[in-house]
This record gives structure tokens, C-alpha cells and sequence, in this order.
């Protein structure tokens, strides 16, 4: 017996009619869009520049979790202006290259009203000058110093987190005050590293300390024991920040090199165990040492309830990891950012009246207008302060201790400790 | 730190990245030896090692030793695997064409680097050392494993060189790296030595790429390091000769190490790199090659 094929090849007049048949509906729908649908009721549609691959990957599976999460918030909220909101995420890599051309990607074909949530400070620097360029709001989340600095354009804005400049200084004097004051720095060698040195180096020294030795670690290195030997003996507090696939290796070495011996006191940002768990093996050496974090990863005592519900929104139970998997720890001291840009994007566009790319520079302007943001749903990590001129937000640090493989918060800094005269006037510029 | 413990630790260090670097690189070495075929594929194996290792150690319950040790024998079996598969399907069609299999090896590094992304996922992964025993000098403490690490490197490429030199396959891979046309008129199936050849390239940086993981992490962008180095180690040493590429390995990881650690990794890269310049423009044939006829 024959098989008889159940899927028929379409003819030719069946492909040309089915052609015509779409182009015509196409057709009639570009020209009478009024018709086919409101223009108040279409969605709003927010482009995501995401770490999804690349040495950003485990900052970025976490950024993604955070903004469903808010963006379920926000729909089942109203969405934006009565709108329903989408997100269209696109992998960047974290490659400065790529970046620009997500931007551009999303700006024209994907039809974005404004794009957000890049973190690492080389995709950021790349693909600001282009959303200028796309005239597209480009909201970022990546606690670079970059945009307070004059260096990015008016379309950029960092509406969700502090800058790096901003947290150094707020930090120095409770280091300086209960570390020590002779201070040797571990950072990466580039823009990100760059910021943590001149500003920690600069904070250190207006509390009467200084920095005794800088250690630039190349960002492809793999292997850090032969970087350690240069921390001088006089050292008393050890600072370090790294970023990338490496950093755990990192920090396992400097246990390896201290071992059992002395060692001074040890102050890190998070970012060298973000998406790590402390408690892991290899890692007892950092019990009773301190750490930066933005948002405290284990539940702290008395935390709000804005903090419990954004926590349980996410999916992150009280140690910092996803409720499914307790290995996998998040990125929690950063995320918070995409969470918290979302919603300043719909404070933005709800007083800007926002309808559709026209209003993008009224969009900008009304979040230029921002000042105070209340500790609330909308920001869980805290009370903040937006500076307009400068582009940047100014909010609450937080330094722990490890202690029995916690974190546990010591100290948190006012809002008032991380001020710094403007740089930049971005109002000024022309758009 | 004073000079003599400075010195000493970056000593050390050298001799782990010389260890690794010597595996990875006597199996670009060989391949290239036997088969006349430029392996730009080469670090691709090395991180699929890598990563297979973190599949096994995570599969195997017990303490991280037995898992390790399962790692180390399966690891380079399947990627062995991979490669002659790769040789009987791709390298053999292309008649190893010189060209053509530089051709066909960059896309296979895309391949399996994409294959690892899919599969294992972006981030980086760390794979528990068998075991953690940590010396502690006067001046600063070191992980006992890794000199563990230069010593299996060490067996390791002695255990290769008796089986280049003494056994029957070796003489048989000898023959056909000297006249391989000759070599198939006494009867050797060379199609058959060459993905042995192939494999057993890729299963030697699997290994090497076991024995770091629990030093570095599993990652699915590692791979690169070890191409370059291994090529500059091939160049400087001569291609083809095993004796000339363990001891440039040597010379590049100490210098690495130790300029790394009294200047700056970057002058280390640059002398590396200009060292590669005066051999090509000097002695094209490398240290220890044989000037081609």
C-alpha cells in the first residue's frame, strides 16, 4: 500500500493568494490604525538590555527574574497609564559591541517606548552614545560613576541605583573608624576598578587614611595567588572587588595564601560573591569579615514589609536564594535596580502623560523632575533621592559581617553621607 | 614579602599554569605532528574537559574525591570520543586539506562552544578539589593541591612519552607522522591512527582541564587561554616535537609566573608574545623542530 502524505505542499496560486491576502490586511491595518485598535489600550513596550550570556550571566538570570517579577507587579497594578506593559528582553553578551546594537535592535524593530536594565559599566559606556543617537530613554542599572560624571548624554539616566563614587564615600569613614586606615586595594583593571580607586582612595584620605598599595587585576585573569604577595605587610584593611567568572577562585585563594596566619581585616564588595554562596566550601575564611552590600542579601530582623513582599514577588527566600533551589544563590545586593527603574519608568510616563515616542522627551524630563522616592513597594530597598541634574540616584548602603555564614547588616549609611557636589548638568543639554 | 618567599611563590605558580600548559599543548603538538592538521579546536576541548568534570563530580554522590577520580577517567574518554568522531566525520572528508581543516576546526569551536552554552548555561561553575590539604610556610600558606597538580602532569607526560617511545601504536603513530604513505604500503590503516591521534590530542587537554577546574572554575568561555598559550608554546618549542614543547611550556609558565608576580601579568603576555616574533623571524622551525625537507 502507498502512504498517502498528509501535509500537501501549497500550490503556487495558493502561496501568491495567501501573499496578497496578508499584504492587504497589513496594508489596510498601517492605514486605519484607529480602527483596528486604540491607541490607549496598545501595550507599552520596554526594551531589557540582558547579561544573558557572557561573563555578566549569573548578574543577568537574576535581572531578568526581577523585572517579570515587577513586571506582573506592575500589569496586575493597572500597567502604566491604564496600559498593559511588555518587556522584550535581548541578550547583550556583556559585550560593549553587542550593546549598542541591542539598543539599536530594540529601538527599531522591536518598537520600544524606552530601554533599560544594562549593568556591567563597558556595556553601558558603549551603548549610551547610540540611544543619543535613537534619541531613546536608556535607563541603566550599574552603579558606574559614569553617568554622574558628565560622560554619558541626556537620554541616559540611573534612576534605580547609587554609583559606585556615591557608596565608597559613604563607607570610608565607618572603615576608617573600625577597620583601619592603612588600606591596600584589589580591583579589576578597567573603568569599573577605576571608579572604586580613585574614589575609595579620595574618601580614605578626607578620614585621615590612606591607601598603601593598588593591586590591578587584569580582567582575563583566571588565577590570583601571584597578585597576592604584593599586599604589603603594614596593610590593615584589605579591600577587594571583582567581578566576573573568576571571582570565587578569588576569594578561595586569598584563603589558601592567609590560611591560618594573620591576616588584616578584610572589607569587600558583595560583587566578588554575588550569585555565591557564602557558606559554600573553600569559604570559611570569610566568617567575621565585612562586606559592601546595596541590598541586604539575608533577611534582616525588623525588615520592612515592602522588603518581605518584593523578596516573595522574586522568589528569594530569607538566606538570598531561589525558593526553588537553595543553591542557587541571586544577585541580590544589584537586582533590586531592575525592579526599581521599572516602576520609576511608570512614575515617569504616568506624569509625563506618556502616549508613544513623541513623548519620550517629556518622559525624560519628568523623571529629571524626580526627587524624593519613599521607602515603598515601588522601592523595597529603601528611601532615595534622585539628583535630575546629574542623572543619578542617591540611596541607603549597607555593610555586614559574615557571621556563621550569613550576612548579618552592621551598618548602614544615611543618604546625606554619599552626597557629592554635581559634576554635570544634563538639563542644560539640548536634547 | 621578602624575595626569597616571593620568589619562591611565584615559582609555584609558574609550575601549575607550566604543568597544565604543557598537557594542553603536547596534544596541539601531537596532532599537529601526526596529521599535519592546526587544531583551532583545541581549547574547545580543553573547556569541554572542564566542563564535563563539573556533570561528573555533580552526578557522583560521595566525598568530592570519588567524583573527582571518576572525572579524570571519564572526562577524557568522551572527549576523546567527541574528537575522533569529529576526525572520522569531518577531518577525513576534507582529506585534511591544510586549509580546509583550519577551516573546519574554527567552525567546531563554535560548535561546541555554543553546545556548551546551550547545554551547561552561562555561568561559571566550581568543581570541589579531591582533597584540602593546604601547606603553610612561614610567609604565606599554599594549596597542597595544586602541586599536586604538576606532579599527575609530570606521570602524565611521561606516561605519554612511554607510549610514543615504547609501545606498539606509538611506533606506529611515529611511522606515520615520518612517511605516511610508506606507513600505509606496510599495511598501517592510517585512517585509523589519525582519529587515535585526534583523540588522544583532545583527551590531553581534557585531563589538563580536570586538573585545573577545581583551581579556576568551569565556564563555557575558557577556552581561549589555553588555545593561545598552547600555540605560543608549540611555536617556541617546535611543531611536532614533544621534547621542545614540554620544555617551552616550562620556560613560558615560569616566566609567566614570575614576571607576573614582580611586574605586571600584561609584561608577562608581551614578552611571551615577542618571544614567539624572534623565534618565527630566527629559527621559523621553532627550538627543538625539525627543519622541514
Amino acid at each position: 500500500m502507498k502512504d498517502i502524505p498528509i501535509t500537501r505542499t501549497p500550490s503556487r496560486r495558493g502561496l501568491l493568494k495567501g501573499i496578497a491576502a496578508g499584504t492587504g490586511t497589513l496594508a489596510a491595518a498601517g492605514a486605519f490604525p484607529g480602527f483596528i485598535q486604540a491607541q490607549s489600550s496598545e501595550p507599552i513596550r520596554l526594551g531589557f538590555q540582558l547579561h544573558r550570556t557572557g561573563i555578566g550571566a549569573a548578574y543577568g538570570r537574576w535581572y531578568e527574574r526581577t523585572a517579570q517579577a515587577a513586571l506582573q507587579v506592575l500589569n496586575d497594578a493597572g500597567g502604566i497609564n491604564g496600559r498593559p506593559v511588555e518587556i522584550l528582553f535581548e541578550d547583550d553578551g556583556t559585550d560593549p559591541k553587542r550593546g549598542a546594537e541591542v539598543v539599536e535592535k530594540l529601538a527599531t524593530q522591536g518598537r520600544c517606548d524606552a530601554v533599560f536594565g544594562a549593568l556591567f559599566s563597558n556595556v553601558v559606556v558603549g551603548s549610551a552614545p547610540r540611544a543619543g543617537e535613537l534619541r531613546i530613554p536608556y535607563l541603566v542599572c550599574s552603579e558606574g560613576h559614569h553617568v554622574a560624571s558628565g560622560i554619558t548624554n541626556r537620554w541616559t539616566l540611573q534612576p534605580g541605583i547609587t554609583d559606585v563614587k556615591s557608596q565608597v564615600q559613604a563607607m570610608a569613614p565607618w572603615v576608617a573608624a573600625n577597620l583601619g586606615k592603612k588600606v591596600t586595594m584589589v580591583f579589576p583593571d578597567y573603568a569599573f576598578g577605576y571608579d572604586h580607586r580613585d574614589f575609595f582612595t579620595a574618601a580614605m584620605e578626607a578620614q585621615g587614611g590612606e591607601v598603601v598599595e593598588l593591586i590591578a587585576i587584569p580582567p582575563t585573569e583566571t588565577s590570583f595567588t601571584r597578585h597576592l604577595p604584593r599586599i604589603p605587610s603594614e596593610t590593615e584593611v584589605l579591600y577587594h572587588v571583582m567581578v566576573g567568572p573568576a571571582v570565587l577562585t578569588f576569594v578561595k585563594e586569598l584563603g589558601e595564601f592567609y590560611g591560618t596566619g594573620d591576616h588584616p581585616e578584610i572589607f569587600g564588595f558583595i560583587d566578588s560573591l554575588e550569585a555565591v554562596d557564602i557558606a559554600g566550601p573553600g569559604l570559611e575564611f570569610l566568617e567575621g569579615t565585612h562586606f559592601w552590600e546595596g541590598h541586604p542579601r539575608c533577611l534582616q530582623p525588623g525588615a520592612s514589609e515592602h522588603e518581605t513582599f518584593y523578596r516573595a514577588a522574586v522568589g528569594v527566600d530569607d538566606n538570598g536564594a531561589s525558593v526553588s533551589d537553595a543553591r542557587e544563590v541571586s544577585t541580590y545586593a544589584h537586582m533590586f535596580s531592575a525592579w526599581e527603574t521599572l516602576f520609576v519608568i511608570k512614575a515617569g510616563m504616568e506624569a509625563a502623560g506618556y502616549q508613544g515616542p513623541d513623548d519620550r522627551q517629556a518622559f525624560v524630563e519628568a523623571i529629571e523632575a524626580m526627587t524624593e522616592m519613599p521607602l515603598s513597594r515601588e522601592h523595597p530597598q529603601g528611601d532615595k533621592v534622585f539628583n535630575g541634574r546629574t542623572h543619578q540616584v542617591f540611596g541607603h548602603q549597607h555593610i555586614s559581617k559574615v557571621a556563621e555564614g550569613r550576612l548579618e547588616v552592621v551598618h548602614t549609611t544615611s543618604i546625606e553621607d554619599g552626597l557629592y557636589p554635581d559634576e554635570v548638568d544634563y538639563t542644560t543639554q539640548p536634547f | 614579602m621578602d624575595f626569597g618567599p616571593f620568589l619562591l611563590l611565584a615559582t609555584m605558580e609558574g609550575l601549575v599554569m607550566a604543568a597544565v600548559l604543557a598537557l594542553t599543548a603536547v596534544g596541539l603538538s601531537l596532532v599537529f605532528g601526526v596529521m599535519r592538521v592546526v587544531n583551532v579546536a583545541h581549547g574547545e576541548f580543553f573547556m569541554l574537559g572542564a566542563v564535563l568534570a563539573w556533570f561528573v563530580t555533580a552526578s557522583v554522590p560521595g566525598p568530592p574525591a570519588l567524583g573527582f577520580a571518576a572525572a579524570l577517567v571519564v572526562c577524557p574518554l568522551i572527549v576523546g570520543g567527541i574528537a575522533a568522531l569529529a576526525d572520522r566525520a569531518i577531518l577525513k572528508r576534507l582529506d585534511y586539506d591544510p586549509e580546509a581543516t583550519i577551516v573546519a576546526t574554527i567552525g567546531l569551536l563554535y560548535i561546541f562552544q555554543q553546545a556548551a552554552l546551550s547545554l551547561y548555561g552561562p555561568d561559571a561553575r566550581p568543581v570541589q578539589a579531591p582533597f584540602d590539604w593546604r601547606l603553610q610556610f612561614p610567609w604565606f600558606g599554599y594549596s597542597g593541591y595544586k602541586l599536586a597538580v604538576v606532579a599527575a602532569a609530570a606521570l602524565l607526560l611521561l606516561g605519554v612519552r612511554q607510549l610514543l617511545v615504547r609501545s606498539r601504536i606509538g611506533l606506529v603513530m611515529r611511522a606515520t607522522q615520518y612517511d605516511r604513505e610508506t606507513a600505509t604500503a606496510f599495511g598501517i590503516d592510517v585512517d585509523r591512527v589519525y582519529a587515535l591521534v585526534f583523540a588522544l590530542g583532545a583527551a590531553l587537554a581534557a585531563v589538563a582541564a580536570v586538573l585545573i577546574v577545581p583551581i579556576q572554575q568551569a565556564h563555557y568561555l575558557m577556552g581561549g587561554d589555553p588555545l593561545l598559550l598552547s600555540f605560543i608554546v608549540v611555536i617556541i618549542g617546535g611543531l611536532g616535537s614533544l621534547r621542545g614543547t614540554v620544555l617551552a611550556a616550562v620556560l613560558i609558565g615560569l616566566s609567566d609566573g614570575i614576571v607576573s608576580v614582580f611586574f605586571s601579568p600584561t609584561l608577562a603576555k608581551i614578552l611571551a608574545t615577542l618571544l614567539v616574533a624572534l623565534v618565527l623571524v630566527f629559527r621559523p622551525q621553532g627550538l627543538f623542530g625539525q627543519r622541514a625537507a
